[in-house]
Order: structure tokens, then C-alpha cells, then sequence
């Protein structure tokens, strides 16, 4: 016969945790009880009924029929008065004895309302007009008895007060908020929070605000006149609602006989205290002290519970189901301390709360400590209160310990993130607190509508990276490669993450590839460069077999271009490592054609290459010959088998426009010419790109030398950009980008001759081909690493690297060679052979 | 089973473009020696397929980057299929089956 599950309470606890037993196969005939009429419903929701953002259909998360198909007797409005612990039975308000095997007490708690004179009508329940706030049929009573009238005083300022209040405005016509404390949500703000909260609520929402305000009566003979308070301030309403908190419901647990004491107590297995067979979840909960009253612990909860009801292992008492029900079936069975703990698996510790809503329309998010409690705990503090923010954020050794957001939730999921796992904090607090140099103000995404698309790349919808996490895929890489959503330019990643952490209900698993160098190898670029290193491994097929087992093609180009750099001349070199664009030193194009762009330094040139440019270009009938953002001619539509001919004849060297590589310098005119120039860019940026030209790295470096700072070569906006000063003086600005992602780079040094400047570049292109992940560009790698790290090292010389960088950087630029030359004889069979013979494929259209 | 040439014309690890009976295929030489046959045009946007990098398992479109199982010609990102096509070495010829 299969085990009989009891659930009392039918709640947002009840329901979930019989949906986590259901989902683990779990082997139980379920009999629900549920205090109110109705299936479960979302209880948080309520506040929306209430401001009639939602109607009551659209909060219920199980109706009715979901009960029938899974096989679960539900018994709603029955309230089990009893638990007989040894008889293994529950007592109804219906009069009903059900027997169970297993118990789950989810009775959630109930509203509280402080003792004030004239809330109760003797014997008749509430005074008419007083309301709590806590049930669908409270918020239908509320709804209905609030139209016909029109002053409402809400008692209580914390969270579900606010809700209240802000929900009553929409059906009468004045609201005031009554709170004891001096601040609202005083359980989660300080009193600066607290009072930024009430100002916005005052002045955007119209509702009075009164702390300290003990009330002390409700007035009215018949029906609500108002409330007095404690100072003897008469407010004048003709409705009341009480929201001054809420009191776990452990009655049916205290007069079975449980250990009760703020709530149930329970064990780390969600057990009641040494009960084998009888567990709690939820808000009538007490776990380590602790009594929750917000969803996530709950989910928690849950899942622990439902593993632990469903572990093999964990069977009833040796006492037969027949038996079950007679009166002396061995009590000393069930109860005892001798629960064995080998018989459980999961555990629960406890919740980090940390919580992100938006309270009577305003943002609110906090966690942890509200303020700091220590002398060296440290504290960043921001306060705009024209436009209602405030933001805190408290470390403690290095870790996240609290945070609070009013007004501006942007950094509310990076915060938790940090205070839930414990991660590392960047140096520059001020950026737990904003977005430095990133993408503009994040729009939530809750807000956004299911069609917006995300990836403007791959178009990918918001819907659809829902979609992929509702099937199951629950990291950010996953649904990355599932949807390809941020596997273009790459702009839209952090927006993609907080979809899916979203759509997750707030959190993502980790996805340990995440910081892997490359996805075949499960190392970061660190490690993986010691273990290249101690292994000798000189080949990319000599990697994977020593370190990452299955080769793996996405990660070839990769490993290529950390194996080049760190071997040089040693490399050995594989093609089938390479990319099609470094296998025949041209970009591939949507035609399967390729672009020639040859070198043209500084973006110099001279009639006589301009003319043998134009002779090829006309000599092969090149559809179309473009003027680059970079200062150099393209050549485009070449079929792969005519390059190694285009590139005999141009026989001018490679202008690298195709590799994750050194690219070109961009240059103004500089003081030979240019009335304004200070500086001759035009020869510094010449020099730079004859030196470092080809150098490869995990991503483009595009570089400029512009000659004053009217900065006409763009050079505030590169990897890496140089900018003449007055006074003969040059500055370096790194991490620069203008692309996808628009950043103004970061002042490296102001040095004083080219000479400098030149040392300069090479050590920090050094440093970056060193420390950079693959494809991440200066502009992610400068602001991860941080400017003045990069400083320290690569001007200051601190960590004494720079004669290491330098040299190495000597090494490849000695090292290079035209890949152009290599035309005489294919590098491998084929290597120019076209790839598409026959079909005619969609074709760039080519303009007259 | 048609002949269309030497197993060595295909470089190790990479791809190359055969016409036979005016189809389009790629055949790849994987680095454990075998041989895999795809039609060779990526369904995506006509990428050359034969160009994109390869391991045991999948080729990579050079184009957009989305990758398809080279046994079965199966999407591993989401896209329509290719055709695979029969493909063994004999005697260091490669035979396509059309």
C-alpha cells in the first residue's frame, strides 16, 4: 500500500512543497487541507489585486484541476484542529480522522493586529470598516467596503502596509499610512532609506505619511470615524486597515504536542522537533532561531523537504497500515531523538534574505545589515533625494555583509549576487553602487515585453531566452549557445544574464566554463598557461590531449593564438587550428568571397601604390573597393582561389585585416601639415604599426596617434590611442572602444618622446596578450584588471614584470612575418582551392 | 560509391569542397584518420561549410558560427539540418556515396 502524505495548509508553501515531491517522482497518495475556499494562490500578488494591476484569476498557481490530474485530494475550508502524533492521524473542522504516514504542517501565518481599543466589536469579530489584509476574501472585503467610502488610514509603514496603502488609492480618495517606528520598513532600511521611501511616497503618490504614530483607538460607535494616537492626534477615516505584521499560525502544533516556540521548531531536515515522520515548511517555520517571511527561504524550504520525504531510505515506523488508527500502536517508535541522520540526505542552513520588489511602486531591494555594526565595517552611502535614491552598501573584511537600494534597483541583482555567494568585490566600491563606464541605466527586465528583441545580432527575443530556461537550460552559457543571444557583437550579454537569471526567478547556476580561457579546456588563462608551460605542449592537438581530453573546435582559434604568443618561433604550427580568415590571410565575406586590405601604414600612401592598387582592382574586376574606418583601401568580393594571384600582384604586405591581431594606427596629419597639430602623429603612429604589426592577441587592437586633442584620429576611443600634447609631451589612453561598446579609454601615462611611447605600447600590448581572455577586447579587459593595476605595472614597473613584457614583446615582434609571401607554394593541399564550386550564393549586391 | 580523389588532397583537420553529380560536398578529414561527408552549403545563411573548424564530432560554420554534427548532419545550434552522405577511404581514395 503507498505511503499516505498529509499536508495541513494549502498555502504558497503547501503547494510548492508537494510540487517538489511530485517532480521527484515521490510515491505518496496526497491529501491536502486548506483553511481557505480556494486552490493556492499567490499570495504576494495580492497587493496587485488590490490596485487592480491584476484581477483574481491571473494569481492563482494551482487551480483546482491541477490537484485532480496529480492525483492530490484536496479538502478546501477545513482547518485541522489536531494532530494525534502516535495515532498518526488529523482531526478536521469537518469532523473528518484522516490517517497519514507522513505529515507537512504549511500553515503560514496569520495577520496581526495589536491590541487597540475599538478594533473588535465584542463577539462580533472586526468593528465594520476595520480590515486586515492578509487572504483573497480580506482583499475582496477591503476592495468592496473602500469604494463606498472615502478616507482610509492604513496601520503599519512596513512592506505590506505600504502595498495597502498604495493599493487603497486606487478606490477611495485619501489614504494615511500610521507607523510606530520612526521610519518606514524599519525592519529593512535605516531611517535615511526609510526616509527617502516616505518622501517619494508623499510627494509622487499622495499619501500621508505619520511616524511615530502609536495608534491607540479606532473611533466610531456603528461604523469607523477615525483613529486616535498615542499623542491624542485624531485622524478622521471611515476605513482601517491593520498591517502591522504577521504571527506564524503554530496553534494545531502547540495543542498536539510539537516543540513551538515563535514558530514550529524544526531540524535542519525541515522535521518537527525529534519527530521522525511530521515536517514544517514555511512561515510557520522556526528554523536556528530564525523565522522567514518572504518567499526564496521558502523555495529553499521546500526542495529540502521534498528530497527528504522522498529518500528511499526514509520509511515509516515499523508499524503496520492496518494498524494505524488503533489506539496503541507504538508510540515509541515514532518519537525519540533516535532519528537517524543516515537516513536523510539534504539539509537546510538557513537563508541569506535578500530581497528586490518594487513596494507601492517604488524600488526597493536590501540585504543583509541596513547599517554597520562594526568599527572598521565600511560603509559607501549615496543620497540623491530630489530624486528619491538612496543607496548603501556595507563591507565587512573584504565581503559583502548589507546593502540598500531605494528608488533605483539597477545594481540590485549584482548585489545580491555578491552578498548570497560571498564573491569579490571590485577595488573601486563606488562600483558596487553604479555602472562606471558601462552600458547606460539597465531597464528591468521584468518590465520588458515578451517580443522586445535582446540580441540585435542573432535576433533573439526576450521570449524566446525565456523560453530556453522554461526547457530547462538553466546557465547563462547555456542559453547563449542554445539561442546564440550575445554571440555577435557581444553588447547585449549583460542584458541576456539578467534575462536568464530572471527568468530563473533570480538566479542562475553557475556555469564553472564560464571561466575557462576557452570551452574545451577547463582551465582560465592562468592556469592554463602554467600547465602549457610545465607540459611544453608547443601544439594545439598536444593540448588537448594532455589537458582537455576530446578536441574541440570551438576552442582551436583560441588556443592558437595563446600558443603563438607564448611560443613565438617554437609554435607549431597546425592549420586546421586556425580560422579560415588565418589560413588564407583574408576575411571571409557572406558570399564566401574574401577582402584584401593591404598595409598602408599610418594611413599614409602615395600616388604610386594608389595606382597599382587601382591596376589590380581593375585587373581582376574586384566588385567593390571601399575606404576603411581604419585609413586603408578594401578590397572586396576576391574569390578564395584568386588570392594568392591579388596578392603577387599588389605585392604590398598584409594589413591584417582579418586576425584577432595588431590592426592599424590611425592618424591625423599631425604638425607637418595640420595648422593645430602639436605633435607629428602621422610619423609616431608610422613607426608604431611598422613595429607591431601582426602581433596577434586574444582580441583586435586597434590603435590611433592623433596630433592635438581636437583628436581627430579618434584616439580617445582605441585600445590603445595616443594623444600630442602642447609642450612636446604625449599621452597614452588605453581601453578605449567605438564599436558595439562605446567607451572613452582609460589615461595610461603622459610620457615625453615617441620613444616612450613606443616602449610604452609594446608593454602594454604585452601585458594584455598575457592576461586577456580570449576575445575580450581592452574595453572589458582594462576596467576588469583596473587602470591603476595596468599602471603599476606597466609605468611604474611594481610588479618588475616590464623587462619580461618588453622582452617578450621583442621576441614576437622579431618574430613576424608576412603571411602575404606565402603564395609561391600552398601551405597545405588546397589551400586556395574555393570551397563553393557550383552554386551560385546570395551575392553582396555590388554597387555601379 | 564514387571516386573523387586522394585522401591527402584534404589536409588534417580540415575541409574541402567536392562536386559530384552536381551536388556541393564537404568532405572532412578528421584528425583520427576517418572521413565525414556534409552537404556543403550551411542552411543558415550559404556559408561555405567546408571552411569552418572541425573536431571529432561537429563542423563550424566560419559565417555566423552555428555548428552541425558531422556523422549525422544534425543541428547543435538550432538550425535545419545538412545532409550527410556515406564516405570511406580506400587505399588512400576517398569514395562518396551520393
Amino acid at each position: 500500500m503507498r505511503q499516505r502524505l498529509v499536508v495541513i495548509g494549502n498555502g504558497m508553501a503547501g503547494a510548492r512543497t508537494v510540487e517538489e515531491i511530485l517532480a521527484r517522482n515521490g510515491d505518496f497518495d496526497i491529501t491536502m487541507f486548506g483553511d481557505e475556499p480556494y486552490g493556492n494562490y499567490n499570495r504576494i500578488m495580492l497587493s496587485n489585486v488590490l490596485a487592480g494591476i491584476e484581477d483574481e484569476s491571473g494569481i492563482f498557481l494551482n487551480d483546482l484541476s491541477w490537484y485532480a490530474e496529480n492525483g492530490v485530494t484536496l479538502h478546501t475550508g477545513v482547518r485541522i484542529n489536531r494532530i494525534d502524533r502516535y495515532a498518526r492521524m488529523v482531526y478536521g473542522s469537518d469532523g473528518s480522522a484522516t490517517g497519514y504516514d507522513k505529515l507537512v504542517i504549511a500553515t503560514g501565518s496569520s495577520a496581526f493586529v495589536p491590541p487597540i481599543k475599538g478594533a473588535h466589536v465584542p463577539g462580533r469579530g472586526y468593528h465594520q470598516g476595520v480590515f486586515v489584509f492578509r487572504t483573497l476574501d480580506d482583499t475582496r472585503a477591503m476592495i468592496r467596503y473602500a469604494r463606498e467610502h472615502s478616507r482610509a488610514v492604513v496601520i503599519g509603514g512596513g512592506l505590506l502596509g505600504l502595498e495597502a496603502a498604495r493599493g487603497l488609492q486606487n478606490h477611495l480618495g485619501h489614504v494615511t499610512l500610521v507607523h510606530a517606528a520612526g521610519h518606514l520598513m524599519n525592519t529593512q532600511l535605516n531611517a535615511a532609506a526609510g526616509r527617502t521611501l516616505q518622501t517619494t511616497i508623499e510627494q509622487k503618490l499622495g499619501i500621508d505619511v505619520v511616524v511615530n504614530g502609536m495608534t491607540t483607538e479606532i473611533l466610531g460607535k456603528h461604523a469607523v470615524a477615525g483613529v486616535k494616537l498615542a499623542d491624542g492626534t485624531v485622524i478622521d477615516c471611515d476605513v482601517v486597515v491593520v498591517a502591522a505584521g504577521i504571527r506564524p499560525n503554530t496553534e494545531v502544533a502547540a495543542v498536539s504536542g510539537l516543540v513551538v516556540e515563535r514558530g514550529i521548531v524544526v531540524d535542519d531536515y525541515m522535521r518537527a522537533q525529534d519527530e521522525e515522520d511530521i515536517y514544517v515548511v514555511g512561515e510557520c517555520a522556526q528554523h536556528r532561531g530564525q523565522v522567514y517571511g518572504l518567499v526564496a527561504p521558502l523555495w529553499e524550504q521546500a526542495k529540502v523537504l521534498a528530497t527528504n520525504v522522498c529518500a528511499p531510505n526514509v520509511s515509516a515506523p515499523n508499524v503496520s497500515p492496518t494498524n494505524v488508527g488503533g489506539p496503541n500502536v507504538g508510540g515509541t517508535n515514532v518519537s525519540g531523538p533516535n532519528v537517524s541522520e543516515t537516513n536523510v540526505g539534504a539539509t537546510y542552513h538557513g537563508s541569506q534574505v535578500a530581497t528586490k520588489l518594487k513596494v507601492a511602486g517604488v524600488d526597493v531591494a536590501s540585504m543583509g545589515l541596513s547599517a554597520p555594526e562594526r568599527d572598521d565595517d565600511e560603509l559607501l552611502e549615496f543620497a540623491e533625494p530630489k530624486r528619491g535614491i538612496y543607496k548603501n552598501v556595507i563591507v565587512r573584511d573584504g565581503r559583502l555583509v548589507g546593502a540598500t537600494l531605494v528608488g533605483d534597483n539597477g545594481k540590485a541583482l549584482a548585489l545580491i549576487k555578491a552578498f548570497e555567494k560571498g564573491l569579490p568585490l571590485p577595488d573601486n566600491r563606488a562600483e558596487l553602487l553604479f555602472d562606471l563606464g558601462g552600458p547606460a541605466t539597465e531597464e528591468s527586465v521584468a518590465d520588458m515585453p515578451d517580443d522586445e528583441q535582446v540580441c540585435n545580432c542573432n535576433g533573439v527575443s526576450k521570449g524566446d531566452l525565456k523560453a530556453c530556461v522554461d526547457g530547462g537550460c538553466k546557465t547563462v552559457s547555456g542559453c547563449m549557445d542554445a539561442t546564440r543571444a550575445g554571440k555577435g557583437c557581444g553588447t547585449c550579454k549583460p542584458l541576456v544574464q539578467r534575462i536568464v537569471e530572471w527568468a530563473n526567478g533570480g538566479s542562475v547556476e553557475e556555469d564553472p566554463a564560464a571561466s575557462y580561457y576557452v570551452p574545451g579546456v577547463p582551465m582560465p588563462k592562468s592556469e592554463l598557461m602554467a600547465a602549457i608551460r610545465q607540459h611544453e605542449l608547443k601544439s594545439v592537438s598536444s593540448v588537448f590531449a594532455t589537458l582537455g581530453g576530446d578536441e574541440d573546435a570551438k576552442s582551436k582559434m583560441g588556443l592558437a593564438s595563446l600558443l603563438k604568443m607564448m611560443w613565438g618561433a617554437d609554435y607549431i604550427d597546425e592549420r586546421d587550428a586556425r580560422f579560415i580568415n588565418d589560413r588564407v590571410h583574408a576575411n571571409i565575406q557572406r558570399d564566401g568571397t574574401f577582402s584584401v586590405v593591404p598595409q598602408m601604414k599610418g594611413g599614409v600612401t602615395t600616388p604610386a601604390d594608389l595606382k597599382r592598387i587601382a591596376e589590380v582592382a581593375e585587373r581582376h574586376g574586384v566588385p567593390m573597393v571601399k575606404l576603411t574606418g581604419g585609413q586603408r583601401i578594401d578590397l572586396l568580393g576576391i574569390p578564395k582561389e584568386k588570392l594568392p594571384q591579388v596578392w603577387a600582384d599588389l605585392d604590398m604586405p598584409s594589413g591584417y585585416a582579418y586576425a584577432k591581431s595588431f590592426r592599424t594606427v590611425k592618424t591625423c596629419v599631425g604638425s607637418d601639415f595640420c595648422r593645430f597639430g602639436v605633435g607629428d602623429s602621422t610619423a609616431l603612429g608610422i613607426a608604431l604599426e611598422e613595429r607591431y604589426q601582426g602581433i596577434e592577441g586574444p582580441g583586435k587592437m586597434k590603435l590611433a596617434v592623433t596630433g592635438c586633442p581636437r583628436n581627430c584620429a579618434e584616439a580617445y576611443v582605441k585600445d590603445l590611442g595616443v594623444v600630442a600634447i602642447d609642450g612636446g609631451k604625449w599621452e597614452l589612453y588605453v581601453g578605449g572602444a567605438a564599436g558595439a561598446h562605446v567607451r572613452k579609454g582609460d589615461l595610461l601615462a603622459t610620457v615625453s618622446s615617441p620613444e616612450e611611447v613606443i616602449v610604452l605600447t609594446g608593454r602594454f600590448l604585452q601585458y594584455y596578450r598575457e592576461s586577456g581572455n580570449w576575445l575580450e577586447r581592452t574595453y572589458a579587459w582594462v576596467p576588469r584588471v583596473g587602470i591603476e593595476h595596468i599602471r603599476a605595472v606597466v609605468v611604474d614597473d611594481a610588479e618588475g614584470k616590464a623587462a619580461a613584457l618588453d622582452a617578450a614583446m621583442d621576441a614576437a615582434v622579431g618574430a613576424y612575418k608576412d603571411p602575404w609571401k606565402e603564395r609561391a607554394e600552398p601551405a597545405t593541399p588546397g589551400q586556395f582551392r574555393t570551397s563553393l564550386p557550383l552554386t551560385v550564393l546570395p551575392q553582396v549586391p555590388v554597387r555601379a | 560509391m564514387k571516386p573523387i580523389g586522394s585522401v591527402h588532397d584534404i589536409p588534417l583537420g580540415e575541409g574541402r569542397t567536392f562536386a559530384i553529380d552536381g551536388r556541393m560536398i564537404a568532405v572532412f578529414r578528421l584528425r583520427d584518420g576517418s572521413v565525414r561527408a556534409l552537404s556543403a552549403v550551411c542552411p543558415h545563411k550559404g556559408g561555405p561549410l567546408a571552411d569552418g573548424q572541425i573536431d571529432l564530432k561537429q563542423v563550424v560554420c566560419p559565417l555566423h558560427l552555428y555548428a552541425w554534427d558531422l556523422s549525422t548532419g544534425c543541428s547543435l545550434s538550432g538550425q535545419e539540418p545538412v545532409t550527410s552522405f556515406p564516405v570511406r577511404i580506400d587505399d588512400d581514395q576517398l569514395f562518396v556515396e551520393v
